[in-house]
């Protein structure tokens, strides 16, 4: 294959990559941005959305897409109210102090994962695509006929990858929606500006921490419920989302909705493009080194206007 | 007795208890204390910076790693002896900790714990893409010949023991020393209330680098003691996990005492060890106790130990 169609291989892949991780990021950036805590176990709730997926589609059985559908409403809700309950039982006792969540937090990423591997087991396992044709892509090139469409062998994507781009965009907007347009998102923006202020005012701020602890770990559930057909679902499959979600909140401006989603684009989109050309190691040796010294000279990420 | 009497006493009991165990425990838990004596040496580094600066790092199996590997490099690339590359090692933990901190020292609180985790990922990494000279997951593997030090042979079981007691018990010293010292009282007053320290007149930032640089040294030369007494430099002990273990030990033994590393590196080693009897899925042994630390003894057990007999506990 010639460059142009490569670049456009991989850059479709780096979509795929950028739709998961900014629905992934949102939920990460949701959670810092109202709460002010740092939920390091993020990545295991996006671990436990895929293997909850694959248990639900395996239960469903029948036609790929029932069990699909099934697994899309069902995993993130479960996941939702898991860490609504750990919010109320955890993070709540401790009053939201930012380094003992942080040490809370890690325990709970060592309990999630290492309560997966004992129930669900060591092994990786794939969930079926509702659909999963596969879709030639045409190229042009300037031919003794001037401009002209062909087909290169093996430039091709599927039917299911476009599907993933579209449905995380569908849900980012419904999140913005939420946030803007509605009585929810008035409440959760009036807590994240002044909490106590908003108690005095007689908003639940409990109520709201719970559910936004919820929202931001079902958000990251549902991003692997779309992820899980393309990869498979592994109890150490929380890891990179985690180190990859943190990356982009923190180049995006902590607690920045668009910031975060313009950063999940860059980050997606490069780590697509830079794997294919370069070593992914040394890509992300590159990308953790550039996080670290963004939060040193630039604690209020390249697009945000707040310090961490 | 003074105060500095019983600590003392209190101290140079525990050293001199640990080293007539050698004759005494069974060979299997004689090579347990062995491996847990230079983890604690670690889990001491660790609480210079956790427990008396108030700084809390993710990223400490960086420095562990960097006196581990600048020990096992040189080894196996330059062939230096030993004696040497110990040294080495924990050159490497002292300038990359000097490093580190002169950068992440610019943040605090939670951007402080991000920026740490951050560079020891990117230490890790760094270990996998130079696989050609590390190995990468594999690791290196020191045979019995290249562990000859001054003629004593550290593949031996007794001088194994002897070598990390002596490693266990400098830095025991050293740490004493320092957190009585007129620099250890200044850390302790910028855990407390840094800008009233800094009101004081002291250079707070300054006194943090030292600090973090006494903190990563002393974790290089638990790396560099672990690979050269157990033959052994992977990947792995880079790995977040190994950053987030200190951090228990400490929390469970007690931040900020001299002896809460040791009690802590000895306790979750036995825990971790009988419950990896009964399941391979140990680590959620660990997030437990993390969790139930955090939400009920904050002091660990040196803490209690201190509120509750003795007082007077460094």
């Amino acid at each position: 294959m010639e460059f142009g169609p490569y670049l456009m291989l991989a850059s479709l892949e780096g979509a795929v990559t950028a739709a998961v991780l900014a629905l992934t990021a949102v939920g990460l950036s949701l959670v810092f941005g109202i709460m002010r805590v740092v939920n390091v176990a993020h990545g295991e709730f996006f671990m436990l959305g895929a293997v909850l997926a694959w248990w639900v589609s395996s239960w469903f059985g029948g036609p790929a897409a029932v069990g699909f559908i099934a697994a899309a409403v069902i995993a993130p809700v479960l996941v939702g109210l898991l860490a609504a309950a750990a919010d109320m039982t955890l993070l709540k006792r401790i009053d939201y102090d930012p380094e003992r969540t942080i040490v809370v937090t890690i325990g709970l990423l060592y309990v999630i994962q290492q309560v997966t591997l004992m129930t669900y087991g060591p092994e990786a396992r794939p969930v079926e695509p509702p659909f999963n044709t596969r879709l030639a892509l045409p190229w042009f090139e300037w031919g003794e006929n001037g401009f002209q469409l062909y087909w290169p062998w093996g430039l091709s994507t599927t039917s299911y990858k476009l599907f993933v781009i579209a449905a995380a965009a569908a849900v980012l907007a419904a999140v913005w929606l939420l946030m803007r347009h509605t009585k929810i998102g008035l409440i959760m923006r009036a807590t994240q500006l002044d909490g106590e202020m908003a108690q005095v005012f007689g908003i639940p701020v409990e109520r709201v921490y719970a559910f936004t602890f919820g929202l931001g770990a079902g958000l990251a559930a549902l991003a692997a419920v779309l992820i899980v057909p393309i990869q498979q679902a592994h109890y150490l499959m929380g890891g990179d989302p985690l180190l990859l979600s943190f990356i982009v909140v923190i180049i995006g401006g902590l607690g920045s909705l668009p910031g975060t989603v313009v950063a999940a684009l860059l980050i997606g989109m490069s780590d697509g493009i830079i794997s294919v050309f370069f070593s992914p190691t040394l890509a992300k040796i590159l990308a953790t080194l550039l996080v670290a010294l963004v939060l040193v000279f630039r604690p209020q990420g390249l697009f945000g206007t707040r310090a961490a | 007795m003074t105060e500095t009497g019983k600590a003392i006493a209190l101290h140079a009991g525990l050293v001199v208890l640990l080293f007539v165990l050698q004759w005494v425990l069974p060979a299997y838990h004689h090579g347990n204390l062995a491996r847990v004596m230079v983890l604690a040496t670690y889990a001491m580094g660790y609480n210079l910076l956790f427990g008396y600066t108030g700084l809390l790092s993710l990223g400490h199996a960086m420095f562990f790693a960097a006196g581990m590997y600048g020990m096992a490099l040189t080894v196996k690339h330059l062939g230096w002896a030993p004696a040497p590359a110990l040294v080495a090692g924990i050159g490497a933990g002292l300038l990359l900790s000097l490093a580190v901190g002169a950068l992440a020292l610019r943040t605090a609180g939670v951007a402080f714990m991000i920026v740490t985790l951050m560079f020891a990922q990117a230490v890790f990494l760094t270990i996998l893409y130079f696989g050609e000279w590390t190995n990468a997951d594999d690791g290196l593997v020191l045979q019995r010949a290249e562990r000859m030090m001054w003629g004593l042979d550290l593949s031996n079981d007794a001088t194994r023991y002897v070598a990390a007691w002596v490693l266990f018990t400098v830095c025991l010293g050293l740490s004493l020393w320092l957190v009585r010292s007129s620099f250890g009282k200044v850390l302790i007053a910028i855990r407390e209330n840094e800008p009233r320290a800094q009101m004081l007149g002291y250079d707070t930032f300054r006194h943090k680098l030292a600090a973090v640089t006494a903190s990563g040294t002393m974790s290089a030369a638990a790396g560099a003691g672990y690979g050269l007494l157990f033959g052994y430099a992977g990947a792995s002990f880079a790995g977040v996990q190994y950053s987030i273990l200190p951090l228990l030990w400490v929390l469970l033994g007690g931040a900020g005492t001299i002896v809460g590393p040791f009690i802590g590196a000895l306790f979750t080693f036995y825990l971790i060890d009988i419950a990896s009897g009964f399941t391979s899925a140990y680590m959620a042994v660990v997030g437990g106790v993390l969790i139930a630390l955090t939400l009920f003894a904050r002091q660990g057990i040196g803490g209690e130990l201190r509120r509750r007999v003795w007082r007077w506990l460094p």
